[in-house]
């Protein structure tokens, strides 16, 4: 397999969340990120956490239709590591780095704008799910993000049968839709 | 119509059914409308369910590397190498510093940590006073002593090798609290000044290393008695984000200081101490924290040597088991704290000036 079609292989893993995929770059790429940030005024927290968040960048852009890098994996995750702890650099009002490193770099702001994009999206479902009460909470988890059948939820929220369940998941749904968009149309 | 849509997204209509529902958004827009929506809407929850998949997917992935040691969380910053040359050589040091008995003053990092814990991050904060500034002190001494000469009682002004701070907790028996690293840094003799330059003598009658508090005993006959002090010992923890104030002698007067506390644990979650922001400096060990209704909350203890503005404080209900063990002592089982709530409701100003009487340097050598 040549490198572009392993890094393929690679990056279907992770659109698919596999354990493996998601360890192999973290150990072919991790160090290469921690040394950037650290030479950068960060801490070894720092570069974990823009390692997980480029990590990240990359699964909703792997997830995309018709996603191809057109360039190596590792200067894609340079580009948009870089990108990343500059931002966070320039927002904690600690001084950027003077010289420039000799790693090649592409442009990434579009990617990383579709990713500020989601994040926001994220955390507006996030508040949303957590402004809901119980059991409609649970409920919602269980079946939308556990994908539970609904049989085995109705017996484990005690529910007489699967249809009564239904019925007040559909209320819950509602109910998460109106305070989702609330916040969703001020973006 | 929800349930509809559920099935529609699903491909699980029959066909019939599919035709009947294709047929019905084509002519009403409204329900077309609502449709795209609500897959919109369930898209959306999937996303999101798979993005929170995909993160604890990585960290539980880290947290299987960090095992590992592949990562490492917290490797200090560029001077990780001089931290770990220190530990290292932080015995061979200390041996080469007690044959020559005398410890450089120069260096900040002489002082190694307060707690008998492995390498820590934090540094505490007892201002060593430079050469230069002990040269200038003592000129200023033989001034004040010509001065003082001719006033009745020649004082024992003592040429200080740090100083820190440290406030009355027992007007009745003046004693008084500090930092045990405040402590230790007395070789030979300790002394407090309050503000307008006045020093008695003290000694220690508690140290502990654990959580590191000290009470001093004010021994100086000069020493007249206060009245009660007008802040109170808080026993509950305090809360996050409450406002407080501190005062102390991070220079040669006194200094006020502003913040809020930002943990309820200290560093590396040490149920000891709490976190404040707010700015301090070596000197600042030891300074009273209260809160706007003259509760004392904490005891400035430390600062992360990497953060700006990270400061670790212990936590006020500690006091009450330092007191409790002086009280075992012999000769000090009068130990009582009094204070007369004088600052509730009285702006900052007030405030100040009603606490900064209790508030001392405590200086040694």
């Amino acid at each position: 397999m040549t490198q572009f079609e392993s890094e393929k292989a690679l990056l279907q893993g992770l659109a698919t969340r596999d354990k493996a995929a998601v360890e192999q770059v973290y150990r072919e790429h991790y160090h290469m990120i921690q040394s950037m940030v650290i030479h950068n005024n960060g801490t070894g927290d720092d570069a974990a956490d823009i390692f997980q968040e480029t990590m990240i960048v990359l699964y909703e852009k792997s997830m995309t239709d018709g996603f191809e890098l057109n360039c190596q994996l590792k200067t894609y995750i340079y580009s948009i590591a870089r990108r990343l702890w500059l931002k966070r650099l320039s927002t904690a009002m600690r001084y950027a780095p003077t010289a420039d490193s000799a790693e090649e770099v592409i442009a990434v702001e579009e990617d990383l704008e579709f990713h500020e994009r989601r994040q926001t999206e994220f955390s507006i479902m996030e508040q949303a799910l957590s402004k809901m009460g119980e059991p409609c909470k649970s409920l919602l988890e269980a079946y939308y993000l556990q994908k539970k059948p609904m049989q085995q939820i109705a017996s484990e929220f005690g529910y007489t049968n699967s249809d009564n369940a239904k019925t007040q998941k559909y209320k819950c749904l509602v109910r998460l839709k109106k305070l989702f968009f609330q916040q969703y149309k001020n973006l | 119509m929800i349930d509809a849509v559920e099935r529609f997204v699903k491909g699980e209509m029959s066909p019939e059914e599919l035709a009947y529902f294709m047929d019905l958004r084509k002519n009403n827009p409204e329900v077309d409308q609502a449709v795209v929506e609500q897959i919109f809407f369930l898209n959306e929850l999937n996303k999101f369910a798979n993005t929170r998949d995909f993160r604890h997917q990585l960290h539980e992935t880290e947290a299987q590397l960090v095992k590992e040691g592949l990562i490492n969380r917290t490797p200090l910053k560029n001077s990780s190498k001089v931290v770990f040359l220190w530990t290292r050589y932080k015995r061979t040091i200390a041996v080469a510093a007690s044959i020559a008995g005398l410890v450089s003053l120069g260096i900040g990092t002489i002082i190694s940590n307060i707690s008998t814990k492995p390498q820590q991050n934090i540094k505490p904060l007892v201002d060593k006073l430079q050469q230069q500034e002990t040269k200038t002190r003592q000129i200023e001494n033989k001034i004040n002593q010509l001065a003082a000469a001719n006033s009745e009682a020649a004082q024992p002004k003592v040429t200080a090798r740090f100083r820190a701070t440290g406030f009355m907790i027992d007007v009745q028996n003046n004693y008084l609290l500090t930092n045990a690293h405040v402590v230790r840094e007395a070789k030979n003799q300790l002394v407090i000044e309050n503000n307008k330059g006045e020093q008695y003598t003290a000694t220690s009658v508690y140290v502990n290393f654990e959580n590191d508090l000290a009470v001093l005993k004010i021994t100086d006959e000069r020493f007249k008695k206060m009245s009660p002090a007008p802040y109170s010992i808080k026993k509950n923890p305090a809360e996050l984000g409450e406002q407080v104030f501190m005062l102390g002698f991070p220079k040669q007067e006194i200094v006020y200081g502003e913040g809020y506390v930002s943990a309820k644990n200290g560093y590396k979650m040490d149920t000891i101490y709490c976190q404040l922001n707010t700015s301090a400096n070596e000197g600042s060990s030891g300074s009273p924290v209260i809160n706007k209704n003259g509760e004392l909350i904490g005891i400035i203890s430390s600062m992360e040597a990497n953060a700006e503005g990270v400061v670790f404080a212990i936590k006020s209900r500690n006091i009450f088991a330092a007191i409790d063990a002086i009280k075992e002592l012999e000769g000090h089982d009068d130990i009582k704290v009094t204070s007369l709530p004088a600052l509730r409701g009285v702006d900052r100003v007030q405030q100040i000036k009603r606490v900064q009487d209790y508030v001392f340097m405590v200086k040694g050598n």
